[in-house]
């Protein structure tokens, strides 16, 4: 049982040490208001470790285990497995990631998951890059952003985590952002009272990995979908829906001039990334169209 | 008392479901995978009522049952060779949040090479990982000691996780006739699963293996330390428990004939029968001859193995794993260091690796050179007792062709 130090207002405890500005503050603590109390976690090491604790302390009042980096999946469905022996259909066992422990060294075990339809709620908090280790290129970092691993910019398009849930035919996927918390709620509730492996993927802004004024994490996710950048959707029962059509796109400058990860592209870079963001945005919108039935 | 023609797979499985295993995630690997096949069997005709995981890797197969141990039901795995290794990094994760997992390990050489066969190589290269080891000599063995097993991980003074390693084809393939136990007297003897300190339940929260800093980690590897030290003490009590109610004895350190040994034999696993099938033989002969054989290789039974080679001037060991780089195999190291008071001459011999035949020619070739060491007929000793005449010429590649 938790000796209380602190009682805070939610279930997350308060003066949590993350980073000024931190999206992923903002999810957490949404996250375990949504679910509530009836609610056991799996988080690996990384970001989200911080809402875990540091030795004897814990930072949530929920039951939680931190497992290795790569099988935060296994962890949540061996949970569920358990509690299906012992007769518990009601408890949510969330599994909590971040884009390093999903789409690279986690993706096998997320996979196992979804295949066999194991009740499990994944979230991915995607802050782009290895952020706890201190910004490595991941292969959720969009193209061109700097990290310490690719310092002259990530030569490769970012991963679709998203189209290889849809591949798995999972019963509800989302994607979110921190701009809009109620559309995430929302999403979690769903995800939550769904009968077998739900995923959620929400851009998590980060003023550390990404380089700008931490006053701006909202601001800039907003930014991410006005430009294309992040596209708000839903998979549910094998139907696709399109949260937010744009018909006319921000300039991608607007979004990546805050962000000093994008410093080093030159006018001509920019140029060329606002074309492939537009290609890339056209190119996803065309397919989630066809599978919508709206084309 | 039903005697059951099963082979080592299917008597793990069958402990497994007698101890009332819940959680089965299983991961198929040669020769491991007729278990997995047995206990979905087991699983899918209610004859085990179990939630059966058809995992995607050993990785995942350790995690899960991990977890849902954690969550409070008794768990079960199996692997083998490479998926032991795929598991490497979770075993500590399990010993490390004490949660007592029992997992039949069935013996085979990690790659490369490639071999599918029997050695000890695979579970040697864990043995620092904080699991509690037994290893079996035969059929009937492997369903005792996976009893014995659960009895010891998951007592409270020890709480530590147990592998029992069964050798690849030797056991796991070969059919013997096996004492199977009665449901009641097995619900007796291990009982239901209760939880002890660390657990996930929303009514009683806690977060498990959260990040330990350098003011705690050294007494969380102490407290680990412990129960490695208890699992002794604790598994002679359930031995002899076991012998009450079972009638069946297994030590952790069985002295075959010793006490009169001029020269003894320290082995593990199925070749301890060969080996005391050639102790017979050769005292047959007036050769007065012994074997030790270590049951429970982790925690390395100290004080068992003291008593019984006490006093014995030649001492081989036979290791069923190369040890590479080391002065010697495991077993052959931690014999040195448990008789290192002790002017014991102790020789080191490797055999048995990727599926070759411990043959009865190999123990009564190691037991004469012992004893012509004894008597000082000899100096030097075949360290790898089953090498070809040729060994740097297998395989090579031919140039210029």
């Amino acid at each position: 049982m938790y000796d209380i130090q602190h009682e805070s207002k939610g279930l997350v405890s308060h003066g949590v040490n993350a980073c000024a500005g931190c999206g992923l503050e903002l999810i957490a603590r949404n996250t375990m208001e949504v679910l509530g109390e009836n609610t056991i976690v799996v988080i690996p090491p990384g970001c989200g470790s911080l809402f875990s604790g540091y030795g004897a302390g814990a930072a949530m009042k929920l039951p939680g285990f931190q497992g290795n980096l790569e099988n935060t999946a296994a962890c949540a469905a061996g949970i569920r497995a358990a509690l299906n022996a012992k007769g518990d259909k009601e408890t949510t066992v969330l599994a909590f990631a971040g884009d390093g422990g999903t789409v690279d060294i986690g993706l096998q075990s997320l996979s196992g998951v979804m295949e066999r339809r194991d009740k499990v709620l994944y979230i991915c908090y995607d802050n782009e890059a290895y952020m706890n280790t201190g910004i490595q290129g991941s292969s959720s970092t969009p193209y061109q952003a700097s990290t310490t691993t690719t310092p002259t910019g990530k030569p490769t398009e970012r991963k679709s985590l998203m189209e290889i849930a849809i591949a798995h035919d999972i019963p509800y996927a989302a994607t979110a952002s921190i701009h809009n918390l109620r559309d995430f709620r929302r999403k979690v509730q769903k995800a939550k009272d769904t009968n077998g492996p739900s995923l959620i993927h929400i851009q998590t802004p980060c003023p550390t990995g990404w380089r700008y004024d931490p006053a701006r994490s909202v601001e800039l996710a907003r930014l991410a979908v006005q430009t294309g950048a992040w596209i708000l959707y839903e998979y549910e029962n094998g139907k696709i829906k399109v949260n937010m059509k744009l018909k006319n796109l921000k300039s991608i400058e607007e979004y990546i001039k805050p962000q000093r990860r994008f410093r080093h592209l030159s006018q001509e870079d920019i140029e060329e990334l606002q074309e492939t963001v537009k290609k890339n945005y056209q190119r996803i919108m065309d397919r989630l169209e066809y599978m919508e039935g709206t084309v | 008392m039903a005697y059951k023609m099963l082979n080592g797979n299917t008597a793990a499985a069958e402990a497994m479901k007698l101890a009332k295993v819940q959680v089965v995630s299983v991961y198929p690997i040669t020769p491991q995978s007729p278990m997995s096949e047995r206990l979905a069997d087991m699983v899918a005709s209610g004859e085990m009522k179990a939630e059966y995981i058809r995992v995607e890797s050993e990785h995942s197969a350790m995690s899960m049952t991990m977890t849902a141990q954690l969550t409070g039901v008794r768990a079960g795995t199996a692997t083998s060779s490479n998926g032991l290794a795929l598991m490497h990094e979770v075993l500590s994760m399990v010993s490390g949040t004490r949660a007592p997992v029992v997992m039949p390990v069935v013996n085979r050489g990690v790659a490369a090479p490639w071999t599918l066969w029997c050695e000890h190589g695979d579970s040697m290269a864990q043995r620092d990982m904080g699991w509690l080891q037994f290893y079996s000599e035969n059929v009937q063995e492997v369903l005792d000691l996976m009893l014995v097993a659960y009895r010891v991980a998951e007592d409270e003074r020890v709480l530590t996780p147990a592998m029992v390693c069964l050798d690849g084809f030797f056991l796991s393939h070969s059919m013997q006739k096996v004492d199977v136990p009665e449901e009641e007297l097995v619900d007796d003897f291990v009982g239901p699963y209760i939880r002890k300190n660390g657990y996930l339940d929303t009514k009683d929260p806690m977060f498990l293996c959260g990040l330990c800093g350098p003011e705690d980690y050294t007494e969380m590897r102490y407290q680990q330390k412990v129960g490695m030290d208890n699992a002794s003490k604790v598994a002679q009590e359930v031995l002899e428990e076991f012998e009450a109610k079972f009638g069946r004895k297994l030590e952790i350190v069985e002295g075959y004939k010793t006490e009169d040994a001029d020269v003894v034999l320290v082995a593990l696993g199925s070749m301890c029968g060969t080996a005391k099938y050639v102790v017979n033989k050769m005292r047959a002969e007036g050769k007065k001859v012994g074997v030790a054989k270590v049951t429970m290789f982790r925690p390395f039974p100290v004080d068992q193995l003291r008593k019984v080679l006490a006093g014995k001037e030649v001492i081989g060991v036979f290791d069923r794993s190369a040890g590479l780089g080391g002065q010697g195999g495991p077993v052959w190291s931690e014999t040195c260091a448990a008789l290192k008071d002790q002017s014991s001459d102790i020789r080191h011999y490797v055999g048995g690796l990727g599926g070759r035949d411990v043959t009865i020619d190999n123990i009564e070739k190691i037991f004469n050179e012992l004893l012509e060491i004894k008597e000082g007929r000899r100096d030097k000793h075949t360290q790898w007792i089953d090498l070809k005449d040729n060994p740097m010429e297998i395989r090579q590649v031919i140039k210029n062709v």
